[in-house]
């Protein structure tokens, strides 16, 4: 005796005949003491023997030769090989249907990357993701320490140029680093009293290492991108192109 | 490949009684099960499941279960009452017997969980442990599925000894 409890789940194993010896002994010696589970259990083996019979005569009719496992295994083999050929040449059209499509479009979708026109796609992307945050729009904010610098030496490897654009009307407000796909970036942001935001996004240049200024148009958004002793600059924000051009032209002046 | 059909064509009487069982109409029953050997024959080398008979019934319930779900979409443009009496269940000679058509009748009453443990259980005789794997349940799923399948039947069959009529096959109702 094991002295166990006699559980829901020994009934039903009882009556599936999946017990050992010693418990099947015990849950008969239990069901003779409980008249109830006895009955429960009495009409589960029954109901079971009687489904058990119903199916039966399925499981000895001769099998439907489609059913034959060495037949499908015959027509399946073939069936491969047909099937390769025309998947193949459907394969080779596809992808040439993809690679003339995408030399179609080489000019309109795919953005450069090197040079300053990466340089100005990156700038427009942080523009969107930092300029309208106004949770935490800067990392860094430009309070007068050195903080700014030493994330400057870390970015972009030197002493931060923070371009006073107060004639224009637009007051620093910090910076922050940012990544892009040719290097850490540093990203300061300024805006002026209405809140309209501008970027300055300067990272090392590998390609275009000097590059006079030119624009960029995104929709609502203006970048002007400049190189000069291997740093690239590019000031974006959401204002007319010729206000932009000049407050560009007011940075590139003083660093 | 003379393994898989050492192991699998002995199979397939049983293979064909679960479907049958859960799917009631022969020609039915037989296209899973052919599906399911196609699935077999492809899969076999590349099979991680090393008890190849819970395996093939994991496959052939799957399909099951799937054709049972597309079916019962279409139940809500076809009510299964304006259905011929054959296509809802398809009786052999052999199971004219009274209380083996009760028992068929009652287990298509059954919600297809219930249907599939006592047909898995009862009827094919598969392990505790086989069933968890053809069902990809826990053995606690399958002892509790297996305990209130059990007792619905009993209730269901016991309501039909006492007169009354066991009325239209289960409708799985798709959310």
């Amino acid at each position: 005796m094991t002295g166990r409890p006699i559980t829901e789940d020994d009934l039903q194993a009882f009556v599936d005949g999946a017990l050992g010896s010693e418990r099947h002994h015990e849950v008969t010696l239990f069901l003779a003491s409980s008249e109830e589970a006895a009955k429960r259990v009495a009409s589960y083996q029954k109901d079971a023997a009687a489904l058990r019979s119903a199916l039966a005569p399925i499981a000895i009719e001769a099998i439907p030769s489609r059913l034959n496992l060495a037949n499908i295994v015959e027509t399946q083999r073939p069936a491969k090989r047909i099937l390769f050929m025309p998947m193949a040449a459907a394969a080779v059209a596809l992808l040439a249907i993809g690679a003339w499509g995408g030399w179609l479009l080489r000019g309109d979708s795919m953005v450069p990357t090197e040079g300053i026109t990466a340089l100005a796609q990156e700038a427009m992307a942080s523009y969107s993701t930092f300029a309208t945050d106004r949770v935490r729009p800067v990392e860094v904010r430009a309070d007068g320490s050195d903080d700014l610098d030493g994330l400057a030496s870390a970015t972009i490897g030197g002493p931060a140029a923070t371009p006073d654009l107060s004639k224009a009307g637009y007051r620093l407000m910090g910076g922050r680093a940012v990544p892009t796909p040719h290097g850490p970036g540093l990203l300061l942001m300024y805006d002026n009293d209405k809140g309209s935001r501008l970027v300055l996004l300067t990272r090392r240049m590998q390609v275009d290492q000097d590059r006079p200024m030119e624009p960029t148009d995104q929709r609502d958004v203006r970048g002007w991108s400049w190189a000069r002793e291997g740093l690239g600059y590019s000031v974006v924000g959401a204002i007319d192109s010729e206000d932009l051009h000049s407050i560009a032209d007011e940075i590139r002046s003083q660093i | 490949m003379s393994d898989m059909l050492s192991q699998v064509e002995p199979m397939i009487p049983a293979l064909r009684r679960y479907a049958r069982g859960l799917l009631r109409d022969r020609e039915v029953a037989d296209d899973i099960v052919q599906d399911c050997l196609e699935r077999v024959i492809v899969n076999w080398s590349r099979r991680r499941e090393s008890n190849a008979r819970a395996w093939v019934f994991a496959i052939l319930h799957n399909l099951a279960i799937n054709k049972m779900r597309q079916d019962a979409r279409r139940a809500d443009i076809t009510p299964l009452d304006n259905l011929p009496e054959e296509n809802v269940a398809v009786q052999s000679v052999q199971e004219q017997n009274l209380f083996g058509q009760d028992v068929l009748a009652a287990i298509d009453r059954l919600p297809p969980d219930y249907r599939s443990i006592l047909l898995l259980v009862s009827v094919e005789d598969l392990t505790y442990a086989e069933a968890a794997a053809v069902l990809d349940v826990p053995v606690g799923t399958v002892m509790s599925r297996l305990s209130r399948a059990r007792e619905q039947l009993r209730r269901t069959l016991e309501t039909r000894r006492d007169g009354a009529a066991i009325g239209r096959p289960f409708i799985w109702r798709v959310k």
